[in-house]
C-alpha cells in the first residue's frame, strides 16, 4: 500500500478553470436558462450619511428609456426588521424614513439593461432634512442624537449588560511598580474582495424561488430571504457559484440581496444586481473600527501582573456582527499569550453613521491581539527591555492540556515559546538588532525597525459540527456534498484528498458540490478558520463510514463475511482478505446498490467538541526613511502553528494572503470619512489597496502541534497571518523611530503619520 | 443615447461581429455580453484593478477602459486565446507555484504576465513588480504568484 496523501504537497485541481476561461462567478451567469431575459436592478443610494427622508420623486425617472419600475421602501411595502444582536434597532431594507450612512440603498431601480439603471439614478430626487453625522466614535457615544431612537443610546451592545463588571480604573493597579497607559486606534478597513456583491434571483412556476449568491454561508441565506419574500423556507432554492473572495464580509445576505426576490415578483421576471466597486466600497461591510484603551502594569523586572482595556467598537449605521466581535472574540482573547494573573476586559458597541461593521479575516482576534502585542511593546520600553525578553517571561508555559485564561477562555494546546524561539532563530532577531545598532550609531537617514508578535486565537468557534455526504457514481467517481463554502480557500482539493485518502479512490475522481442547499440542505458554511476542523473532518469520517458500507455490499456480492472484507486502497477495490484475484471496484459496487434501489452513498453530520487556538510568532523588519516618513517593509518571518497540516501548499497560501492583509491594514489601508460622514476612499483609487509592489519576502516558518479536538488533528490558519502579522509589522515601524522619542503611532503607518511622530517627537 | 450600429472586432484571431450594442459600451462590457467570453473580470471598472486585462495590438490594457467601438481593426487577446487545449507555461506555473485561490484576479494576471515576458524574457525582481503592479489580488499576498513567474523565467531561460 502506499503512503499517505495527507500531509502532502498537493496541487489544486480546481486551478485549470481559472487559468484558461475564468471561473464562473455570479455575474457570469449569461446562459442560465433560468434568468433569459433578466432585468436588472440598479439601488439609488443615501448620499447623506444621517437624515430624515421627506420625499422621493421618481416621475423622470421613470419615464427614461428602459426603466421597467422603480420602487421605494413603501411601494414594496417594507417592514422594520430587527437586528439579531439588539432588537431594539429595527430597519426597512430600503431605508424608509430615516438614512443612516452614505450608501445606504433607498430605491430600486429595474431596467433592461444596467447602464438604463445607472442613468435613472440621477434622475431620482430624494429630499432629506440633514440631521448631524455622528461619526467619531466617542462623540457618538456622549451625543443625545440617537441613529435608533428605540435604543434610547448609541451605545447598542455592552458587556457591562451581559452582566460582566466594570472597568475599575487606576486604583487597579495600586500595586504595580509600572505602569504604561495607551489609546489605539485599530482602524476601520474595507475587505475588498476582487469580486463585488452580485446576486440573481428567479420565481419559478412551481412557486419556488432560485437565488444566486456571492456569499460564503448559503444556507444560512435561507432563512431571510425566505423572510423577505414571506414564504417558507421550503420554497427558497440558493444557489453559490465560484465567489471571488469574501474575507468575512460575505457571511450575511444583504438588503440589496434580500430584496430581489420581491422585486422579481412585482416585475414578473427575472432580476440580476451586481454592484460597482464604489458601490462595494460603502455598502459591503467595513471590518475592525476599534478604539482601545489600554493599561498595562508589572514590575521592573518584566513581569505583567495587571492588564485592562476598554474597546470600543464601532457598529457602523446597522447592529450587524461588527457589534458582537467586540464581546465575544476581542474580549475572551484579552489575555494573548500571556499570563496575566489581573484582567478587566470591558466592551462597548457604538452606533455611528459609518458603514456596518462586519467580520473581516480575523474578526475581533487582531484587535485583541493588537491592543496586547502594543502594550507589551510599550511596557517593555518602559522598563528598558527588550520586547522578545519582556514577552517570554509573561508567556503561558508550554500545555498540552486546556489552560483557562483569568478571563475565563480555554485554550486547547499551545506552545508559545517554542514559536516565539524558531522566529527568533529563522528571522536572526538579534542579528537584526546589531544591524539596528550599527544604523542608530551611523545616524543613518533610513533606520531598521524590528516587530515582534506573538498571538493565539480562535478558529473553528462558529459551529458544533459540519454536514457531509460522499456518494458514489455508477462511472465509479465520488462526489462530496459539503456544507462549507470554498471561495478561494482549496476545498475542491483539500476535501477530495481527505476523501481519497480513505476510499482508494484517486482525486482526480473526485468532486465537489458546495453551496447548493437542495443538493446540500445543511451547512454552516465558511468563516472562522472553521473549514478543515468541521468541514474537512466530516468529510474524513463519513468517507470512512461509506467505506464500511461499501465493504458490506461487497460481502453481499463476494459471500463472504464483511469483517473480511478489505480495501485495497491503491487500486480502489475490496476483496476478501487471502483472496486478492477476486475484486469489487467501487463503480461494481455503485452499479449494484443501485440496481436493488439503492445508492452507494453515506450522509452525516459530524460534531466537534470545541474550537482550537492555534498560535504561532512573527517578525516583521522594515526600513523607514526618517526623513519622509516613508516605510518599507523588507522581510516578514511567520511561524504559525495550526496543528497537523493536510496540504502545505494550501497552508502557505494562507499564510502569505494572511500576512499581505495584516500588512496592509499596518502600513495602508484605512476607510476614511469627512467630518459630515462622506466616504472619501470609495474607490479602489482613493483607497490605498495592498499592491504588488509593497508587499515583502514572507518566509514561512513550520510548527505543528495538534489538536486533540478532531480527527485530523487541524486547527484553522485562514486568519492567523492576519492576527499575527498586523501587530508585528506596526510595532516594527514604531521600533525604527523609537530613538527617536517615537512610543507610539496608529495604523495605518503612512509616511504622514511617522513624519508627524518624529517632528512631535522632536 | 441609444444609436447603435454593427460593427466587428478581431478577438483571439477571430473576426466577430458586435450586434444590437450602444456605441459607447466599453470593450469589457462587449466581449463578456455580447460576445459570450467571460473571462475577462471587472473588479472596479476603473482601471485600478487588472482583472480586465487584454492585450490590444501587442499592449496590455483594461478592457473596461477601451471603447469597444474603438478596437476595430486592432488585434484582441483575452484569456480565452491564451490556451489551446494544453496549459501554457505561465498557467501551469500559477498551478505548481499555488498562485491561484479565489481566482477573480488570475485571468487578468495570466494575460499581464503572459505580455511581460513576451516584451523581456528576463526581467528584474522589480520589473516584474512594477509589471504586476496593476493587478490586484487580495488573497494571494503575490509572493506565490512571483514564485510563478520566477519559474517561468528560469524555464525559458533554459530552453
Amino acid at each position: 500500500m502506499g503512503g499517505s496523501i495527507l500531509g502532502n504537497r498537493v496541487l489544486r485541481k480546481e486551478d485549470p478553470k481559472f487559468l484558461t476561461e475564468g471561473g464562473k462567478y455570479v455575474d457570469d451567469l449569461l446562459d442560465e436558462p433560468l434568468l433569459a431575459n433578466a432585468l436588472h436592478v440598479t439601488y439609488a443610494r443615501s448620499t447623506v450619511a444621517h437624515g430624515k427622508i421627506n420625499s422621493i420623486d421618481v416621475s423622470e425617472a421613470s419615464q427614461m428609456d428602459g426603466i421597467v419600475a422603480i420602487f421605494t421602501g413603501a411601494d414594496l411595502d417594507l417592514q422594520q426588521v430587527p437586528s439579531a444582536f439588539n432588537p431594539m434597532a429595527t430597519r426597512t431594507l430600503l431605508a424608509t424614513d430615516k438614512v443612516r450612512y452614505v450608501g445606504e440603498p433607498v430605491v430600486a431601480i429595474v431596467s433592461e439593461t444596467r447602464s438604463q439603471g445607472e442613468d435613472a439614478l440621477d434622475a431620482i430626487i430624494i429630499d432629506y432634512d440633514v440631521l448631524p453625522a455622528l461619526i467619531d466614535l466617542e462623540k457618538a457615544m456622549a451625543s443625545d442624537l440617537h441613529l435608533y431612537e428605540a435604543c434610547g443610546s448609541n451605545v447598542v451592545f455592552d458587556t457591562m449588560v451581559l452582566g460582566l463588571p466594570d472597568n475599575t480604573g487606576e486604583a487597579y493597579f495600586a500595586d504595580c511598580e509600572v505602569v504604561v497607559k495607551g489609546r489605539f486606534m485599530n482602524q476601520r478597513v474595507a475587505p475588498c474582495p476582487l469580486e463585488v456583491r452580485g446576486a440573481a434571483a428567479s420565481w419559478g412556476e412551481n412557486g419556488r424561488l432560485t437565488q444566486w449568491l456571492s456569499t460564503q454561508h448559503a444556507q444560512g441565506a435561507v432563512a431571510p430571504i425566505a423572510a423577505a419574500n414571506g414564504v417558507e423556507e421550503a420554497l427558497i432554492h440558493v444557489k453559490t457559484p465560484d465567489v471571488g473572495g469574501g474575507f468575512g464580509a460575505k457571511i450575511g445576505a444583504y438588503p440589496e440581496e434580500l430584496l430581489l426576490g420581491p422585486i422579481a415578483k412585482r416585475v414578473g421576471k427575472p432580476v440580476r444586481w451586481r454592484e460597482t466597486r464604489s458601490e462595494s466600497m460603502v455598502a459591503l461591510g467595513h471590518g475592525r473600527a476599534q478604539l482601545q484603551y489600554v493599561t498595562i502594569g508589572g514590575n521592573r523586572s518584566g513581569k505583567v501582573t495587571h492588564y485592562q482595556l476598554w474597546a470600543i467598537q464601532d457598529s457602523g449605521a446597522w447592529v450587524d456582527m461588527g457589534t458582537i466581535l467586540a464581546p465575544f472574540m476581542t474580549r475572551p482573547m484579552s489575555s494573548g499569550v500571556y499570563d496575566i494573573p489581573n484582567i478587566e476586559c470591558r466592551t462597548t458597541s457604538v452606533v455611528t453613521n459609518t458603514t456596518p461593521i462586519v467580520a473581516y479575516r480575523g474578526a475581533g482576534r487582531p484587535e485583541a491581539t493588537a491592543a496586547i502585542e502594543r502594550a507589551m511593546d510599550m511596557f517593555a520600553a518602559k522598563i528598558g527591555m527588550d520586547p522578545a525578553e519582556v514577552r517570554r517571561i509573561n508567556l503561558i508555559p508550554k500545555f498540552l492540556e486546556p489552560h483557562t485564561t483569568v478571563v475565563g477562555q480555554t485554550y486547547d494546546v499551545g506552545d508559545y515559546e517554542t514559536s516565539l524561539n524558531k522566529a527568533l532563530e529563522v528571522s536572526d532577531y538579534a542579528g537584526w538588532r546589531e544591524k539596528q545598532k550599527a544604523a542608530r550609531a551611523r545616524g543613518d537617514v533610513k533606520q531598521l525597525g524590528i516587530g515582534v508578535s506573538i498571538y493565539v486565537e480562535i478558529t473553528g468557534g462558529v459551529g458544533n459540527g459540519e454536514a457531509a455526504k460522499v456518494e458514489i457514481l455508477d462511472n465509479g467517481h465520488a462526489l462530496i456534498y459539503t456544507g462549507t463554502s470554498p471561495h478561494g480557500q482549496g476545498h475542491a482539493t483539500a476535501w477530495a484528498m481527505l476523501a481519497s485518502e480513505q476510499t482508494g479512490i484517486p482525486m482526480e475522481k473526485i468532486d465537489l458540490v458546495w453551496g447548493d442547499t437542495d443538493l446540500v440542505p445543511v451547512g454552516t458554511g465558511t468563516m472562522g478558520s472553521r473549514s478543515l476542523q468541521q468541514g474537512g473532518n466530516a468529510v474524513f469520517a463519513v468517507s470512512a463510514e461509506l467505506v464500511n458500507k461499501a465493504k458490506a455490499v461487497a460481502a453481499r456480492l463476494l459471500e463472504a463475511n464483511e469483517a473480511d472484507i478489505v480495501l485495497d486502497k491503491d487500486s480502489a477495490a475490496f476483496h476478501v482478505a487471502g483472496t486478492p484475484a477476486l475484486t469489487k471496484t467501487w463503480s461494481e459496487l455503485a452499479q449494484a446498490e443501485k440496481s436493488v434501489g439503492g445508492a452507494l452513498s453515506h450522509s452525516d453530520v459530524i460534531g466537534v467538541t470545541g474550537a482550537t487556538f492555534p498560535f504561532g510568532a512573527h517578525v516583521a523588519i522594515v526600513e523607514v526613511d526618517t526623513e519622509t516618513g516613508k516605510v518599507t517593509h523588507l522581510r516578514h518571518f511567520a511561524c504559525d502553528d495550526a496543528g497537523r497540516v493536510l496540504n502545505p501548499l494550501l497552508l502557505e497560501g494562507q499564510i502569505h494572503g494572511g500576512v499581505a492583509q495584516g500588512t496592509a491594514q499596518a502600513l495602508l489601508e484605512e476607510v476614511v470619512y469627512d467630518t459630515d460622514g462622506n466616504p472619501t476612499t470609495s474607490n479602489l483609487m482613493d483607497y490605498a489597496f495592498i499592491s504588488a509592489a509593497e508587499l515583502p519576502s514572507i518566509d514561512v516558518i513550520h510548527m505543528e502541534t495538534p489538536t486533540p479536538l478532531n480527527l485530523l488533528g487541524a486547527k484553522g490558519i485562514g486568519e492567523s497571518g492576519t492576527i499575527g502579522s498586523t501587530p508585528a509589522v506596526q510595532s516594527a515601524v514604531i521600533d525604527a523611530v523609537s530613538h527617536l522619542g517615537v512610543d507610539h503611532i496608529d495604523m495605518p503607518t503612512t509616511p504622514q503619520r511617522v513624519w508627524e511622530a518624529i517632528v512631535a517627537a522632536n | 443615447m441609444s444609436e447603435t450600429e454593427i460593427y466587428s472586432l478581431r478577438v483571439n484571431g477571430k473576426q466577430r461581429e458586435v450586434v444590437d450594442s450602444w456605441l459607447g459600451e466599453s470593450l469589457l462590457y462587449v466581449l463578456r455580453e455580447r460576445l459570450g467570453l467571460p473571462g475577462s473580470k471587472g473588479a472596479c471598472e476603473q482601471g485600478e484593478c487588472g482583472s480586465c486585462t487584454v492585450v490590444i495590438d501587442g499592449a496590455a490594457v483594461c478592457s473596461c477602459l477601451v471603447l469597444a467601438a474603438s478596437a476595430v481593426d486592432a488585434d484582441i487577446k483575452t484569456i480565452e486565446g491564451f490556451s489551446d487545449g494544453e496549459l501554457t507555461d505561465v498557467q501551469q506555473a500559477f498551478i505548481d507555484e499555488g498562485a491561484v485561490q479565489c481566482g477573480f484576479c488570475t485571468p487578468g494576471l495570466i494575460v499581464a504576465v503572459h505580455h511581460l515576458l513576451e516584451n523581456t524574457p528576463q526581467p528584474t525582481e522589480i520589473k516584474v513588480k512594477e509589471a504586476l503592479s496593476g493587478n490586484l489580488c487580495r488573497c494571494t499576498g503575490y509572493g506565490r504568484i512571483f514564485a510563478a513567474v520566477t519559474r517561468v523565467i528560469e524555464q525559458r531561460a533554459q530552453q
